[in-house]
């Protein structure tokens, strides 16, 4: 075997460990990185600046551990950006681990010196609804009755007793929808399910591999813009200058494409020069 | 200087700012908000002539069910709206309502409307295009079944994936190593899971004839109770029940990666030669595809995510694209019924392209939005 | 009547869904929501079924030291344990909360275990891009251009490389543009596709033409 046969045959473990390696290093650097905000994130941002404070927003975490790295920063960056433009939140799932996943957002969010300094108490500036199984069928049931779909909170106390819901009912009143969506039940179903029938506002985070399918709605208006991925992440961080942990690890990013770029190329220059032979 | 004060003030409280009653909101019309289950009515009113210069704060609606009867206030409204869907009503019963303007210092009510009555809708007109488009497709897809049982010979055109099916068991045959069926990740209600589980009968009655071992780890308890029932049946029907084993069907975990973890430790370990992916599946697609194709299995997958067919296509050795995979089970069983629904579906799909052609050309020329008439409410 | 059961109740379900989607009027507005809590009662219990039988598949695993069977007394003792922390040790209701052993659980091993899962997508991605991006022919040529342009106009990498560029030709431009027209219209072209497939497939299953899910022809 020549050395290019030999490329071609490169053991994968090789890449694995050279993929390791440009995701690991830029922990240790601190470079800046260029973000260019793209326009469906930017329209994200204008309609929540746009919001009178006070106004009812609702943000639905439909993801698990799995993908939370990938979509836990840009939970955080719009929780943080609710909460410094005096909406009210109400928090919710379709995934069981959803609403959890959001109770670990808050918990870095509301270590910021100035959401610390307003004081923000929950049931009457924010809740958390929780998780209720049912899929889409509980977009729906939202519609009619807010109440019937989550009759208790995270905690179990009575959605009815908290002031914050005491005057939602459904969706006539909120402003805002943001879902954080891995797969299914996610945005889809919300734009399906939610936006045709009850013609809300809403606008998406979902991983870079879903965010494709999701796009047409953004096209389409269904979606008033969407956030992709951990560049998407990254941009929300950019735009709102609420900067986390999207920015930081787009550097490792940035590394780790060049390495998958690298091979592509190799591999396709391996490819050029055993072509001869093999033919 | 008492005169200067008494016409300031005269003059300062006929100003629009400081006036006690405001212009009222007209006009206001009730009706049954239609296209519902009832128990709401929608109403509707002119904004009153004060909105727009701000001394209007707000409206109120207010409610009654006697004509003469006292009205109660039911909602608030921002000003700038000019309507409110009252969700409290019974059905078949009157209802009246005013529209109260209201100021920093005063209100003034409209004039009451008619009465109206809630009630529900036996169709939803919304959706009338909806209703044309099923009454289409599926007449389409009767029409060519019905065709098709008349014994007309119909053309389908080869799917490189169901073919290699009969390859795939024959491999693991003659290598004396497992067929690994996963009939993807979701539960009974999501459809790629019964295309799945449908092809699974299919591959199980190969498995019997070949006597090659299969096992079907699933991710959802009642997936596993179907697949039983089908791989129990598909043996049979090859003349082999003695060989099928309860076991060859069982449970993981409805946790994703744990699934995942669970079928890459298997892959790694049993090393099946054949590994079959047909039904929904998402971040795990490439992880196991690639984890087959470092054992060395053939791998024929099939899924409608969109968003990983690339990763399948990429990885594995047959892909079956999206509809193929509903088509998989008219294909391999040859049935001239579900192979005439096949050609029902080709029909939808001519009217989907003739109307993206005439919809881009009017939508260039400017003339009309054709996809308002495909907007299902 | 084993067969014509399951193909009545079937037939019986499909149509009242079908017609409840265009009919709002009670009692038919109810269905769906009664079906759904039909559905999550069922599917509450077939976790039980799901249960008992991984325990039992490894059990008898562990018992015949099959292949494997250190495996199975892991799954076991995982399976145990978050079960008696979960029920025991977590506070009852709020078992989910920040603070109780659950929590500890979830956020030390659950959490990592299934990140880690996740994250093994990015050495995959690499090995599988190595093997599947050759130019082998005009269509992986132009797949191949349009994957490098993407993962390029995905990363800050790309506008330092192109930025010198007139706006509209950049690579994040470029990459915008790849998502917005030639990959949004595959897409839609492929859900076309799909729905049509489950509209056929529905009907089938629906009339009772297909009946390969429930054993048999």
């Amino acid at each position: 075997m020549n050395f290019w046969q030999k490329l071609l045959a490169v053991d994968r473990r090789v890449i694995f460990a050279l993929v390791a390696v440009a995701v690991i290093i830029p922990f240790f650097l601190s470079f800046p990185i260029k973000i260019t905000v793209s326009p469906p994130v930017q329209a994200v941002y204008d309609y929540i600046e746009k919001l009178p404070p006070g106004s009812l927003v609702m943000i639905s975490c439909d993801y698990d551990p799995p993908s939370a790295p990938e979509l836990q920063p840009m939970t955080e960056t719009m929780l943080k950006h609710f909460f410094l433009k005096d909406l009210k939140v109400i928090i919710l799932g379709l995934w069981p681990q959803g609403s959890v996943q959001a109770n670990i957002a808050l918990e870095v969010v509301m270590r910021d010196p100035i959401l610390k300094a307003k004081n923000l108490k929950y049931g009457v500036d924010y809740v958390n609804l929780g998780f209720t199984a049912g899929n889409e069928f509980v977009i729906i049931r939202m519609g009619t009755d807010i109440h019937a779909a989550f009759p208790v909170d995270f905690n179990g106390t009575k959605i009815a007793e908290l002031p914050l819901m005491q005057n939602v009912r459904n969706f006539d009143n909120i402003a805002f929808v943001f879902n954080v969506s891995a797969g299914y039940p996610g945005t889809y179903e919300w734009v399906i399910f939610g936006v045709d029938r009850y013609r809300f506002k809403l606008g998406a985070g979902n991983t870079a591999v879903q965010a494709p399918l999701v796009s047409p709605y953004v096209q389409s208006g269904q979606l008033i813009g969407l956030l992709g991925g951990m560049r998407g992440g990254a941009e929300y961080e950019e735009v709102s200058h609420y900067f986390g942990k999207a920015t930081g690890f787009m550097r490792s990013q940035t590394f780790s494409h060049a390495v998958v770029i690298f091979f592509i190329i190799v591999g396709n220059l391996a490819y050029f020069m055993t072509r001869g032979k093999r033919t | 200087m008492k005169k200067i004060l008494a016409f300031s003030f005269l003059a300062l409280s006929l100003s629009p700012a400081f006036s006690q009653v405001p212009a009222p909101a007209t006009q206001v019309q009730a009706f049954d908000t239609p296209n519902d289950a009832g128990r709401s009515i929608t109403i509707e009113w002119q904004i009153s002539i004060d909105d727009k210069d701000g001394v209007v704060t707000g409206y109120q609606v207010l409610r009654t069910e006697a004509p003469e009867g006292e009205y109660t206030k039911i909602a608030d409204s921002p000003r700038g709206t000019d309507s409110y869907i009252d969700s409290s009503p019974e059905n078949h019963k009157d209802y009246y309502y005013k529209v109260r303007a209201v100021t920093a210092s005063g209100f003034s009510d409209s004039e009451p409307s008619t009465a109206v009555q809630a009630m529900g809708q036996w169709f939803n007109r919304k959706r009338l295009n909806a209703l044309i488009a099923v009454l289409i497709i599926s007449g389409a897809i009767l029409y060519f079944i019905e065709k098709a049982r008349s014994g007309k010979e119909l053309y389908i055109r080869k799917i490189a994936g169901i073919e290699a099916v009969e390859e795939a068991v024959g491999r693991a045959t003659e290598m004396g190593r497992k067929i690994v069926f996963i009939p993807g990740i979701q539960d009974m209600d999501n459809m790629q899971t019964i295309a799945g589980i449908t092809i699974l009968g299919h591959v199980a009655r190969k498995a019997a004839e070949y006597e090659a071992k299969l096992e079907v780890p699933v991710s959802r308890a009642l997936v596993m109770v179907a697949c039983r029932e089908v791989t129990k049946q598909a043996f049979t029907a090859s003349g082999r029940p003695d060989a099928y084993k309860d076991d060859m069907v069982y449970y993981v975990t409805d946790d994703q990666f744990g699934y995942t973890a669970a079928l890459d430790g298997l892959f790694v370990r049993e090393k099946p030669a054949a590994i079959f992916m047909q039904g929904a599946f998402f971040a795990e697609s490439l992880i196991l595809a690639e984890t087959g194709n470092y054992i060395g299995a053939i791998q024929i997958a099939g899924t409608a995510q969109p968003s990983q067919l690339p990763f399948f296509v990429a990885a594995c050795d047959y892909t079956l694209i999206g509809e193929e995979l509903f088509a998989a089970s008219a294909y391999l069983s040859k049935d001239v019924k579900l192979l005439g629904s096949l050609k029902g579906q080709d029909v939808g799909k001519f009217f989907m392209m003739a109307a993206i052609l005439v919809g881009v050309i009017l939508a260039s020329l400017g003339v009309y939005d054709l996809s308002r008439l495909f907007t299902v409410r | 009547m084993r067969r014509e059961v399951p193909l009545i109740i079937t037939a019986a379900c499909g149509f009242i869904f079908i017609i409840q989607f265009f009919v709002p009027h009670p009692p038919l507005n109810r269905v769906q929501d009664v079906f759904n809590d039909w559905v999550n009662i069922i599917a509450g219990f077939a976790i039980v079924l799901g249960i008992l039988n991984l325990l039992r598949v490894n059990l008898n695993k562990m018992s015949k030291k099959s292949k494997g069977w250190p495996y199975a007394l892991f799954t076991i003792l995982g399976l145990s344990a978050y079960v008696v922390i979960g029920l025991a040790f977590s506070g009852g209701r709020s078992f989910q909360n920040p603070g109780t052993a659950f929590y500890w659980v979830y956020i030390n091993l659950f959490f990592p275990l299934n990140s880690t899962m996740f994250a093994l997508l990015a050495f995959f991605v690499a090995s599988a891009s190595y093997r599947a991006f050759r130019a082998r022919n005009k269509e992986a040529t132009l797949l191949l251009i349009a994957a490098t342009i993407l993962m390029l106009g995905r990363v800050p990498l790309g506008e330092y490389l192109s930025g010198w560029l007139p706006s509209g030709w950049r690579l994040a431009d470029l990459s915008d543009w790849i998502m917005d027209f030639p990959q949004t219209a595959g897409q839609r072209a492929i859900m076309m596709g799909i729905a049509l497939g489950i509209i056929s497939t529905s009907l089938r299953i629906i009339l009772g033409i297909e009946r390969t899910y429930l054993g048999g022809d």
